[in-house]
């Protein structure tokens, strides 16, 4: 796939706000032909060779790092993972002397997960390779948002119109950020459903409604994406117990009846059964799309590190 | 002995009123005359039709001596002072150790008069430590030196104590100086709450958090009888709220900072660390409250709030930077934006740096008075001029203003009528 114009052209994907509509269907037409190659088995091993992509995770991640390593590998790039414990030395120097010693090391592609909001910003502003926001605090998670739209349009062809329910720890999630922007730029109408106590200030300022009632927010949804609530929230006493949270706001077949007959289940993993998602849902074939999010994870992925290094080849 | 007769002037005394071309003597490094009175054998100098008004009273700057020395120190706060036209600060106490010992407070005078450009008044802190329990000695305090009392950046955050301190400072003839900031509702925020923090994904703090104390500590003020001053106010709940006090005829007052009435939030996108400060800055709404209120007369005061940090405490990812900006070489340029944006008369401006802190604080500054210390700076009000961080005079470089154009520059300071700074 070639295009007449560079995609992300200031050369990191730091974050999906600021992205242009044209940029994000490129990035995700691309991810589907990765994708189709994927099931067919097929590799482009040539693509990424020579290159070296690191995986620098100031946070745990099994997941996200297993899915970028995977789409590194499949397109020929030597992977190098990088776990930097957060509790070793001052975290901020860590962030700045680790960027130095990747710029020593010729590092072309650098995936980041930090636990603060604006640190992949800030070491994209440092070190020469191209940074790839792999989740930022409370911030943003661009890639995680880009392989669910690719799930959503897999299921439901083009995003414009649809009617996307984002449920549950709005404040903490840089995967509902995320969302919120690239859904909304596409032309889909976003429903945040929480508490007050999980919702940040304004968000109804990004251009979504909010709900606090779980069924009213689902009626006539055509994908319905929970996420993940942190066991902190509890302690920190936004809400006042699982049970409670589970009653009101976990998807369960009979809330999930209220949405469209033909609607998607999403979870970004790693799911808490019996507190924002009910096992019978989560499992069902016939609804959840998880299991699909994550294979769709690595070909969106590829599609990213695939259109980074075109850039670095061009910047060269 | 200092003498020297500076004609050629627009003199400016915001405590008289007083704007006209003139010259000024100054005998023994004092203010001898201003009426032009003959200087025979006096050493001249042809201010070129520039500004010469009384030397800027801060009445907020932390100086980073004694504790942070690789921040600051007393004396390269003076240069980058000297170079601001300020000869009169006020120094927080939340050094290390805690300025909560009269020969703490001793020490830092003494420093400031070292530095030979500087005089400084040091807040004593208002509870012992800082720690928001037991008031501290304001009365052995305050015969050494100490002018107000205050726990700095941190808020009195127990009613009981700030109650105990307000009354107790009456004794003494002093004030308290609050934060003004609820501290359980900013808990953890390092941004006004809002839409910009949201999409940031940074934890907010309400305004609200800065009303609700200030309306706290107003009603202790009555309580008590007692002074109390808020500063760094940069809402306009909190300035509604202190002005209808002020009509009650509370001994209340306020001062504010110029990045609140010249930056809003929009500094921080980005996760510009130098733009964090505390209070962090606010809406567009909130500036021109503040921007209202000063020419208004509600605020009582600008101050530098001058907060050194060095690129450590800043490079950092925005949530671990630390809070504070450099203050003492913008001052009184970005005051001066008021006047030309016509907000506020040239005299306004210049009392709210100078006479006002000067009055509220007690001390002998901040006035043209012939007899008075030679405290003077002469500036030019329409140079242009670039904030550049790395090229600040002293220390600390780490200004909000970054790349700010400015008008109205200093030209020269003088302590006690010696040259100070300036060609």
């Amino acid at each position: 796939m070639s295009f007449s114009y560079p995609i992300l052209p200031e050369g990191h994907l730091l974050a999906i706000e600021g992205l242009e509509p044209p940029h994000i269907q490129a990035l995700l037409d691309l991810a589907e032909s990765y994708a189709l190659l994927n099931r067919q088995g097929k590799t482009q091993r040539d693509l990424l060779k020579g290159r070296t992509l690191i995986n620098l995770f100031f946070e745990d991640s099994t997941r996200t790092r297993t899915s970028f390593e995977l789409a590194g590998k499949r397109l020929g790039a030597d992977v190098i993972n990088m776990s930097v414990a957060q509790s070793s030395v001052n975290k901020g120097e860590t962030l700045l002397d680790t960027a130095s010693t990747l710029n020593a090391m010729n590092t072309d592609l650098l995936v980041v997960r930090h636990a603060q909001s604006g640190a992949p910003a800030l070491l994209a502003q440092k070190v020469s390779a191209a940074v790839i926001n792999a989740g930022d605090g409370t911030h943003e998670h661009p890639t995680q948002a880009l392989l669910d739209a690719l799930t959503i349009r897999r299921h439901k062809g083009d995003l414009h119109g649809l009617v996307v329910a984002i449920c549950g720890d709005i404040t903490y999630s840089r995967v509902a950020r995320s969302n919120i922007h690239l859904l909304s730029a596409m032309g889909a109408e976003v429903r945040l459903i929480a508490p007050p106590t999980l919702l940040p200030t304004d968000v109804d300022r990004l251009g979504v409604t909010v709900f606090h009632d779980m069924r009213k927010g689902l009626a006539g949804a055509d994908v319905v994406m929970m996420l993940r609530l942190q066991k902190e929230r509890m302690a920190g006493g936004l809400i006042p117990s699982a049970r409670e949270f589970f009653r009101f706001y976990g998807l369960d077949h009979e809330k999930l009846s209220y949405a469209k007959p033909d609607a998607i289940v999403m979870h970004p993993g790693p799911m808490n059964r019996g507190i924002e998602i009910d096992s019978a849902v989560a499992d069902d074939p016939t609804r959840s799309v998880i299991g699909e999010q994550v294979e769709m994870g690595v070909a969106m992925r590829m599609a990213v590190l695939d259109v980074l290094a075109r850039n670095l080849r061009r910047n060269a | 002995m200092t003498d020297l007769l500076i004609t050629n002037a627009r003199l400016l005394d915001p405590a008289t009123g007083l704007d006209a071309q003139g010259s000024l003597l100054i005998r023994d490094g004092r203010i001898a005359s201003l009426t032009g009175a003959p200087a025979e054998g006096v050493p001249t100098l042809d201010a070129g039709g520039a500004c010469l008004a009384p030397g800027l009273v801060d009445m907020r700057a932390s100086l980073g001596e004694p504790g942070a020395e690789h921040r600051e120190t007393i004396a390269s706060a003076a240069r980058a002072a000297a170079a601001g036209g300020i000869t009169t600060l006020c120094a927080l106490p939340d050094t290390s150790p805690v300025l909560d010992d009269a020969a703490l407070i001793h020490f830092v005078a003494r420093q400031g008069e070292a530095t030979g450009s500087l005089t400084i008044h040091p807040f004593g802190a208002a509870t012992r430590g800082l720690q928001g329990k037991e008031i501290s000695e304001f009365g052995l305090l305050r015969e050494a030196g100490a002018v107000a009392f205050t726990d700095a950046g941190r808020a009195i955050a127990s009613p009981r104590t700030m109650r105990l301190a307000l009354g107790y400072a009456r004794a003494f003839g002093t004030f308290i100086i609050q934060h003004p900031e609820e501290p359980t509702l900013a808990a953890g925020g390092v941004a006004t709450e809002g839409e910009l923090a949201t999409r940031l994904g940074l934890p907010g703090i309400p305004m609200l958090a800065e009303s609700m104390m200030v309306a706290r500590d107003i009603a202790l003020a009555r309580l008590s009888g007692g002074h109390v001053h808020f500063s760094r106010v940069s809402t306009g709940a909190a300035l509604d709220l202190i002005r209808a006090a002020k009509a009650e005829g509370l001994r209340v007052t306020c001062d504010t900072a110029p990045p609140y009435f010249d930056l809003n939030e929009t500094a921080i996108t980005g996760y510009r660390s130098y733009a964090k400060l505390s209070p962090p800055l606010r809406p567009e709404s909130e500036r021109l409250a503040v921007a209202a209120a000063l020419a208004d007369g509600t605020i009582d005061a600008v101050v530098s709030d001058h907060q050194p940090r060095d690129a450590d405490d800043k490079r950092l990812p925005f949530l671990q930077a630390e809070a504070g900006g450099a203050g003492l070489a913008t001052l009184l340029s970005v005051t001066l934006a008021r006047y030309h944006g016509g907000d506020v008369t040239l005299l306004e401006a210049l009392a709210l740096l100078t006479c006002k802190p000067a009055k509220l604080l007690g001390i002998e500054a901040g006035a043209l008075k012939e007899g008075a210390a030679a405290d003077l700076m002469l500036f030019d009000l329409r140079r242009g001029w670039q904030v550049k961080d790395g090229q600040l005079p002293g220390k600390a470089q780490n200004t909000p203003f970054d790349g700010r154009a400015l008008e109205g520059k200093v030209l020269a300071t003088f302590k006690a009528g010696r040259k100070v700074f300036g060609a």
